[in-house]
C-alpha cells in the first residue's frame, strides 16, 4: 500500500497552547493544546514547534500523544534540553505548529490482557490508553521511575488496573528493577501481550527478557528526529528483516522480535 | 503575478523547488500540501543499488541549523521507478531525479536509466555529498573530475536538462562552476552542505556516528548567498540557489543576486507545509516590493 497524492491522512495545524501544568516539579510539565480534528492510536506521536522559534531551534520536537479529550490534547514533557526547556516556558495562548498523528501506534484488541511496562517518560503514551480503555481491569502496569512518583501521571490511572510503581535512584535499584521485569515478563508471558515504552537501557532489558521467553510484545522506541514525516532519515533503528528503518513512519511501535536493540 | 521561470529547457511554474534529501520522494509531504503547486520536486539522491546509509546517530541540531551524515540511504533507482515515481504528479510539476554514484561510469549508467524515463524532467548530479566514502564530493572538489563526470552523464543522457549540484567545500567555487558549464551542464545548483562537526564534552564522543557531517539550515545562508552571487557572475547558464532558505524573503535574496530558482531544504523539517506556503507568499512579497516581474528582479542587486 503506497501513500498516494490523494491521501490526506495527516495534518499540520497551528494550535493554541491552552495552558501548562507543572507536576509539582519545574522539569515536568503537561502541555494542554487546542484539540486537533483527528483521532489517534495510543503510541502515535506529534511534532511540536512553537511559531515563536522562528529559525532556532531549527527542529520541531517529537512527543507521544499522552491524552486527547474533546477539550484538549495533552502532551507530557520532561525538560531535558533546549527545546523542551523552551516548551516548558511557552506562554499560554501562544501558537504552536503541530503535525500528526504520526507513525504506527500500538495494535490493540479490547478483549486481550496487556502487561504494560513503562520507564519514566515512557508512561506518556499509556495515559490515554488506560483512561479510555473500557475494561481497565485487563491492564496491568509496572512503572519504573527515577524522580518522585508525583512527577508522573501515575496516580490518575484507573484504579481497576493492577498498578505497581518502583523508584530507582541508584545502580542497585536498577538491578532490582531489572529482576522484577524479568520475573513479571516470565510470569505473564503468553497470557496476553506486553506493551513497553521507555528509555533505551530500559527497553533493552525488556527486549532481552521478552525474546528469552518468546512473549508477544510491542515496544515503542525513542529516537532523534528532524521531521517526523519520513524525509530526514535521521531516526532510523535497526530491524531484523529490513535493516535500518525510519522509526517515524515504520515505528515508533515495533514488534519486539523485529527490533535489534 | 507570473512567477514562471525557464531554466534552460526546464520550465517551472514558480521558482520554488524542494532540495534533495529533505523532501523524501515527495510523497511524504503529500498529506501536508498539494505537490502540484511546487515549481519542481527534487527527490532524495538515488543510486543504482539501494543503500542503507550510515549508522545512527546521523543528525544533530546546531545553532540555526543542523548537521547530517545520512550517507545517502535510498531505495535504489529500480524501486524508485516502480514504487515512487508513478505516484508523483509528474504531468503537473517537474520531477527531478538526484543522482549519486561512486564513479563516472556508474553515474552514466544511472543517467541512462533515468534519462529514458518520461516522468523524470531533469537530472541533478550530486558531486557534492560530504558523507560518503567514495564518489560524492571527491568529484566536486576538482574541476577536472567535475567536468569528467558532467561529460559522462551528458553523453549518457543527451535529452534531459542536466543540473550539476556543487559543493561549497572548495577553494574557489567559480572554477568548478565554469568547468561544469564548459563540460555541458545546463544548470548549476548550489550549495550542498558545508562540512561540519559537533562533539560532546561529557561523553567525549562525536555527536554523529560518522564523526563529521554536513551543515545546513539558516546558519549557512550567508555563505550560500555569497557563493551563488559569485557563480552567477561567471557562468551563462541558469543557477539554482539553496542554503538555509526559510521564507519568501530569503528566496528573493537569492534571486536578487542572480539565481533563477531556489530550493528549500532544511526548512522542510521546520514545518511540513512550509514549502507550500512559500509558493503563495512569493508573489505577495513581490507585489509588496512593487516588482513587475521575477525576470526583472533577478540579478538586480545594486553594488557600489
Amino acid at each position: 500500500m503506497h501513500n498516494t497524492c490523494q491521501t490526506k491522512s495527516r495534518f499540520c495545524d497551528r494550535v493554541r497552547l491552552l495552558g501548562l501544568d507543572f507536576a509539582g516539579h519545574p522539569d515536568f510539565v503537561h502541555l494542554y493544546l487546542e484539540p486537533p480534528s483527528w483521532d489517534y492510536t495510543p503510541g502515535q506521536f506529534v511534532m511540536l514547534r512553537p511559531e515563536i522559534w522562528v529559525q532556532d531551534p531549527i527542529w520541531p520536537r517529537p512527543f507521544s500523544i499522552c491524552e486527547k479529550t474533546p477539550e484538549y490534547m495533552r502532551i507530557f514533557v520532561q525538560v531535558v534540553g533546549r527545546g523542551t526547556s523552551l516548551l516548558s516556558s511557552a506562554v499560554p495562548d501562544s501558537e504552536i505548529n503541530m503535525w500528526g498523528p504520526l507513525g504506527r501506534g500500538f495494535r490493540l484488541s479490547l478483549d486481550k490482557r496487556y502487561l504494560i511496562l513503562a520507564g519514566g517518560m515512557g508512561i506518556a503514551p499509556f495515559v490515554g490508553l488506560c483512561k479510555e480503555h473500557p475494561y481497565p481491569g485487563k491492564l496491568s502496569l509496572i512503572f519504573g521511575h527515577r524522580m518522585d512518583r508525583s512527577c508522573y501521571p501515575f496516580d490518575e490511572l484507573p484504579g481497576e488496573m493492577q498498578r505497581q510503581s518502583m523508584r530507582q535512584t541508584n545502580q542497585e535499584d536498577m538491578e532490582h528493577f531489572g529482576r522484577v521485569l524479568q520475573e513479571q515478563i516470565a510470569r505473564f508471558a503468553f497470557k496476553g501481550e506486553i506493551l513497553a515504552c521507555g528509555p533505551m537501557p530500559f527497553l533493552q532489558v525488556v527486549h532481552k527478557h521478552v525474546l528469552e521467553t518468546g512473549a508477544p510484545a510491542q515496544l515503542s522506541v525513542e529516537t532523534r528526529m528532524a521531521c517526523g514525516v519520513g524525509a530526514c532519515l535521521g531516526c532510523v533503528v535497526e530491524t531484523r528483516s529490513q535493516g535500518l528503518v525510519q522509526s517515524c513512519v515504520q515505528g515508533p511501535v515495533f514488534d519486539a522480535g523485529e527490533l535489534v536493540l | 503575478m507570473n512567477t514562471s521561470v525557464d531554466l534552460g529547457g526546464l520550465r517551472l511554474k514558480n521558482p520554488i523547488m524542494s532540495a534533495s534529501g529533505t523532501f523524501g520522494y515527495g510523497l511524504e509531504f503529500a498529506p501536508y500540501g498539494d505537490l502540484q503547486k511546487l515549481g519542481a520536486i527534487v527527490v532524495k539522491g538515488l543510486s543504482l543499488q539501494p543503500r542503507s546509509g550510515n549508522p545512527p546517530p546521523r543528525i544533530t541540531e546546531t545553532p540555526c541549523g543542523m548537521l547530517n551524515a545520512i550517507g545517502l540511504q535510498n531505495v535504489g533507482v529500480e524501486k524508485f521507478l516502480r514504487e515512487k515515481l508513478p505516484f508523483l504528479p509528474a504531468d503537473k510539476t517537474p520531477v527531478i531525479a538526484n543522482l549519486y554514484a561512486q564513479g563516472a561510469g556508474e553515474f552514466a549508467e544511472l543517467a541512462a536509466i533515468l534519462g529514458d524515463e518520461p516522468k523524470v524532467s531533469a537530472l541533478e548530479i550530486n558531486i557534492s555529498c560530504p558523507n560518503v566514502r567514495c564518489g560524492g564530493v571527491q568529484f566536486g572538489q576538482d574541476p577536472e573530475a567535475a567536468a569528467f563526470v558532467t561529460r559522462q552523464v551528458r553523453r549518457a543522457c543527451p535529452d534531459k536538462p542536466l543540473i550539476i549540484k556543487l559543493s561549497p567545500n572548495v577553494t574557489d567555487i567559480r572554477v568548478i562552476a565554469r568547468s561544469v558549464q564548459e563540460a555541458g551542464a545546463d544548470i548549476i545548483s548550489l550549495i550542498n552542505t558545508l562540512g561540519g562537526m559537533a562533539v560532546d564534552i561529557h561523553s567525549r564522543k562525536p555527536r554523529l556516528a560518522n564523526t563529521v557531517g554536513g551543515l545546513s539550515g539558516p546558519a549557512v545562508k550567508p555563505v550560500a548567498l555569497k557563493m551563488v552571487y559569485e557563480v552567477c557572475g561567471v557562468v551563462d547558464i541558469p543557477v539554482i540557489g539553496l542554503g538555509g532558505i526559510c521564507s519568501a524573503r530569503d528566496a528573493l535574496e537569492f534571486i536578487m543576486v542572480g539565481a533563477h530558482a531556489v530550493q528549500i531544504g532544511t526548512a522542510n523539517f521546520m514545518r511540513p507545509d512550509l514549502i507550500f506556503d512559500l509558493v503563495d507568499e512569493l508573489p505577495v512579497l513581490l507585489a509588496e516590493l512593487g516588482v513587475e516581474s521575477l525576470e526583472k528582479f533577478r540579478g538586480s542587486l545594486e553594488t557600489a
